[in-house]
């Protein structure tokens, strides 16, 4: 393995950290004028390491030739394909920024920049095969997230958003070091292939701690219960942008990242923590739902939606095998589509002086008066749901699939259950939107950014999705099988 | 007709027009809902027509592997057919019935009837099983919305609990097929899977899960109670299409997969579905005689007669089958037509409330003739359409089990009671209220929603066969596949003694010489 191969292998990150910096300089001499031509420098980068990274998805690679600096980093398709949605995820939060921040003139030249930082650092937490890589990615992408939680200063909302994300945050990095450290003590390295080699058989308690430990972590990082209650606060403080960028990227980060750490480096003992995941998925379910009815801000509603659909991507851990793995993927890819959808639609949700509403009360009648608004957000909450025939049924159907394959029927069939909870307030959303005579509340003018991307992400969960379904498990399946070649 | 993908076509032209109803105004709307519904009339007709009888099992058959892990595959048998044709007939009765009773987004309107048209005709044509499943689950969308929106006072708790009874009840459906799926290394075509057989063991699993959909759908007694809720609450076309089509999906559910795939539990648990039948068929006709409400009285008339379909069902013979399927036919033609008949008086007192209306028939004598003709086929009088089903329904289970058919039986006594003393209050008597006495006989386009339900209705009481025969082979096939689990009968059937010989020794005799 000679340097020059590993430098091509993380070519995207190069130019992510490059671009990032040199970006962070014109900010710094230009100022806050440049804002907006920064964030579409920053969107151009993004389209470049897309471009790096696809081929490498659609080709599948796998193996030791994907491994960079002595295994520390796997640029293999599994990670390519989350790399993807990250970027288009980050993406999405660099258009949709500039309007909702120049309102209170709040835009600044540091916000794509620190986007594209934790967008590096995600890349990183994806690539991760080394507890120390991983680690260095957690903290690159963390970092970022608290300054941008905080962004809008003067709001007091985001000020405690950021403050809150960033103590807890702070307590689950201690809670996965404390898990890290006791894994390296008990196996005696930091290598996923090493840490799967030494935890083999039975294992030492203190290894099992180990485990609890990092696993504890990572649900804090994915926001499953019971590690969750961070969630619906830092997602209403946050400025919107913010919050799409948090319920989509870091999401698809973390998640394939608890996807390595428990099938690569702890594969031998999926015995061990399998029990945790089925727990935390079916409470994040039901947490989810039964958190989500009461609430009547649409940004908390979003919030426990997530918490609730990462139950169901945890159902596909839990099955524990390559098709598993692959319908998490697959589940993860219309996530992103569905909740970059839902935040847009909640960003062109104005009031006549075009203030953001919020409140799920207002939306009384929109359906009739903002038809274009209506149709689309009834579609994501149906999709949401899970109904067919819109496409955020098949990200479940494809779970399930895997679940029952698996042979975890009882699971699959009290997980599926328990969606129907859930079912309830994504379609008291729809009665809200329908049913309720018109509050006549939402009637500012839109950007037309915010009104393309809708349009992407409605067309995307419309029933045409199904026909992206041959392409899309095809790269699921090829992903997943370059995580089980690795391990 | 070959290679014209017929059936495709079918599900497009709704399609197209709902999205066109979108984007017109009131009046286009309803023209472009009527056209797209008589074109698929049209193109029923032209499927019934050119149906083979005798044929293949599944015709029209379409398949093209576009999605990953099912399938687009299409095709119909008989019993398919029928359903379909149901369907279509009744869809440009339903646009013409909320013609003037819809004002308010109508575009939106017609668009939820014409894409819960093409979800119908999907659910009846799909041939693999998750494509049915879309398909099935689908139709909860715009179910969820006409209710909602275009429903009466109490609609969003009936659209609520229409919503998530039907769906609580259908995912666990999702899961047994998933296991079906899995078990049989990855086939997902229905035709297939009507042929496999299941472990028994795992039988009993599926056949609940699937049970508690299609029970939930039909609606049996006790998981009925979403029904009269979402009946009352519904527009008048909404109840037709509820009652006519989305209850017959449960009939079909248990009659192509509940009982060719999974016969051995459909044989273990015949008596869970005949005691909920009975209870429901006494129980809810019982209800259905204190009610206040036209069209609460008409729901719980729909779950007593989807009970004797049920019966019909697990009877496990060629009558019971056959009898079950007309039940259904007739069913959906004849509630369908009540509720339009609620809906003619409702439109002029915007009341649905008995005691308010009263003599009609002296006011309202065309009126009259239709509702008491649609009253006889509810009661199952012969000549009408609903005598055929319920005769041979019954017919079916006696040979089965002489105490459910005595108890079922007492259906047909309590139906004739609450729906003459239905029509008694609503079209006899003396006119109690000046304004019911004054509201207008029928017109035009009343009789062009209520004429032709009528004439299918004396068709299928007259001459059933019409009905019967492209179904005729594929009940055989049903009844063929289930035969080796069917359960016996409690008629202890005696073979008689053979008369002593000596009684025939005339006839006997030549014969014995001859022997010599």
């Amino acid at each position: 393995m000679d340097f020059v191969a590993s430098l091509n292998l993380i070519a995207p990150e190069i130019v992510l950290s490059v671009s990032g910096l040199v970006l962070l300089l014109v900010a710094a001499w230009a100022g806050d004028k440049a804002s907006r031509a920064i964030s579409i420098a920053g969107c151009f980068v993004l389209a470049a390491c897309f471009a790096l990274v696809a081929p490498a998805v659609c080709a599948g690679v796998s193996g030791p030739d994907t491994l960079a600096f002595y295994g520390q980093f796997a640029a293999d398709s599994f990670a390519g394909f989350a790399k993807l949605l990250i970027f288009a995820a980050g993406g999405a939060a660099l258009v949709v920024a500039p309007p909702f921040f120049e309102r209170y003139n709040a835009m600044r030249a540091e916000y794509p920049v620190l986007i594209l930082f934790a967008v590096l650092g995600m890349c990183v937490m994806v690539s991760a095969t080394d507890l120390i890589t991983l680690y260095v990615g957690l903290e690159l992408n963390s970092l970022a997230a608290y300054v941008l939680a905080a962004f809008l200063r003067a709001d007091d909302r985001s000020a405690e958003a950021g403050l809150k994300y960033f103590v807890l945050g702070a307590l689950a990095s201690g809670i996965l070091l404390f898990g890290m450290s006791l894994t390296y003590g008990f196996t005696g390295t930091t290598s996923f292939a090493g840490i799967r080699g030494a935890l083999d058989g039975e294992m030492a308690m203190g290894a099992l701690m180990g485990v609890i430990f990092v696993l504890a972590g990572l649900a804090f990082k994915v926001s499953a219960v019971p590690f969750h209650m961070w969630t619906p606060d830092v997602y209403e403080g946050a400025p919107t942008p913010v919050t799409t960028f948090f319920a989509s990227a870091p999401k698809v980060a973390a998640m394939a990242l608890t996807m390595r750490v428990t099938l690569d480096a702890f594969g031998h003992q999926a015995d061990a923590w399998r029990q945790i995941v089925i727990f935390a998925a079916l409470a994040s379910i039901v947490v989810g739902a039964l958190g989500a009815i009461g609430q009547a801000n649409i940004k908390r509603l979003l919030a426990y939606s997530s918490i609730n659909n990462v139950g169901f991507i945890l159902i596909g851990l839990a099955a524990g095998t390559a098709e598993g793995a692959a319908a998490m993927l697959t589940y993860l890819a219309i996530y992103v589509a569905m909740t970059v959808g839902s935040f847009v639609a909640v960003l062109v949700l104005k009031d006549a002086e075009g203030e953001p509403v919020e409140g799920i009360a207002d939306l009384a009648g929109i359906g009739w008066t903002r038809p274009a608004i209506g149709v689309c957000l009834m579609m994501l909450m149906f999709s949401l749901a899970g109904i067919p025939p819109l496409f955020g049924f098949w990200g479940k159907f494809v779970v399930f699939q895997a679940a029952v394959e698996a042979n975890y029927i009882a699971l699959a069939a009290i997980g599926i259950a328990a969606s129907v909870i859930g079912a309830f307030y994504y379609i008291k959303i729809v009665k809200v939107m329908y049913f309720e005579e018109p509050a006549d509340v939402v009637t500012g003018k839109s950007d037309w950014a915010h009104w393309a991307l809708l349009a992407i992400s409605a067309a995307f969960i419309s029933p045409l999705g199904y026909l992206l379904t041959p392409w899309l498990g095809d790269l699921a399946d090829k992903a997943a099988a370059a995580l089980f070649v690795a391990a | 007709m070959e290679g014209f993908p017929i059936l495709s076509v079918m599900l497009a032209v709704p399609l197209l027009g709902a999205l066109a109803c979108l984007f017109t105004e009131a009046r286009q709307a309803r023209q472009v809902a009527l056209a797209a519904t008589l074109v698929d009339l049209a193109l029923g007709i032209v499927l019934w027509a050119s149906y083979d009888i005798g044929g293949a099992q599944w015709q029209f058959t379409e398949r093209a592997p576009i999605f990953a892990g099912f399938s687009y595959a299409l095709g119909i048998d008989g019993i398919a057919l029928m359903l379909i044709v149901l369907s279509v007939f009744l869809m440009p009765i339903c646009i013409l019935a909320s013609w003037e009773a819809i004002d308010k987004r109508v575009g939106q309107y017609m668009a939820a009837f014409l894409f819960m048209e093409t979800l119908m005709i999907g659910v009846f044509c799909a041939q693999d099983l998750f494509l049915f499943y879309i398909f099935f689950e689908a139709g909860l969308i715009p179910m969820y919305l006409i209710i909602g929106v275009w429903g009466g006072q109490n609609r969003i708790y009936a659209a609520y609990k229409f919503f998530l009874y039907t769906l609580l009840g259908s995912v666990l459906m999702l899961i047994a097929m998933l296991w079906m799926v899995n078990f049989t290394g990855g086939e997902t075509s229905i035709p297939v899977l009507m042929a496999t057989d299941f472990p028994p063991g795992a039988q009993t699993w599926l056949w609940l899960a699937f049970f508690a959909s299609f029970a939930v759908k039909m609606p049996m007694w006790p998981v009925h109670t979403w029904l009269p809720d979402a009946h009352v609450q519904a527009p008048t076309a909404g109840s037709v299409i509820l009652a006519g089509v989305l209850l017959k999906m449960g009939g079909y559910g248990f009659i192509r997969f509940s009982l060719p795939m999974f016969p051995e539990a459909s044989a273990q648990f015949v008596w869970l579905v005949w005691g909920l039948s009975m209870a429901a068929v006494v129980l809810t006709s019982l209800i259905a005689l204190v009610q206040h409400d036209m069209k609460k009285l008409i729901a719980y008339s729909s779950v007593a007669h989807m009970a004797i379909v049920t019966v019909g069902l697990f009877a496990f013979n060629v009558q019971g089958f056959e009898g079950a399927m007309l039940v259904m036919l007739s069913h959906g033609l004849v509630s369908g037509a009540l509720f339009l008949c609620v809906g003619v008086i409702y439109d002029r007192l915007h009341t649905r409330e008995i005691d308010r209306y009263g003599g009609l028939s002296i006011n309202m004598p065309k009126y009259a003739l239709f509702f008491m003709l649609f009253t006889m086929a509810s009661v199952g009088l012969p000549g009408t359409s609903g005598f055929v089903g319920e005769f041979l329904s019954l017919a079916g289970i006696y040979q089965v089990s002489s105490v459910v058919t005595a108890v079922c039986a007492t259906g047909v006594i309590l139906g004739a009671a609450y729906m003459l003393y239905l029509y008694w209050r609503v079209a006899f008597g003396v006119q109690r209220n000046a304004d019911a006495a004054a509201m207008p006989d029928l017109d035009l386009r009343e009789w062009l929603t209520l004429g032709p339900i009528a004439a299918a209705v004396l068709w299928m009481g007259v001459y059933p066969e019409s009905f019967l025969a492209p179904m005729r082979a594929d009940i055989a096939a049903l009844d063929a596949r289930v035969a080796r689990a069917a359960p016996d009968g409690d008629a202890r059937l005696k073979i008689g003694e053979p008369k002593p010989a000596e009684e025939h020794s005339e006839h006997a005799a030549p014969a014995a010489e001859g022997a010599h």
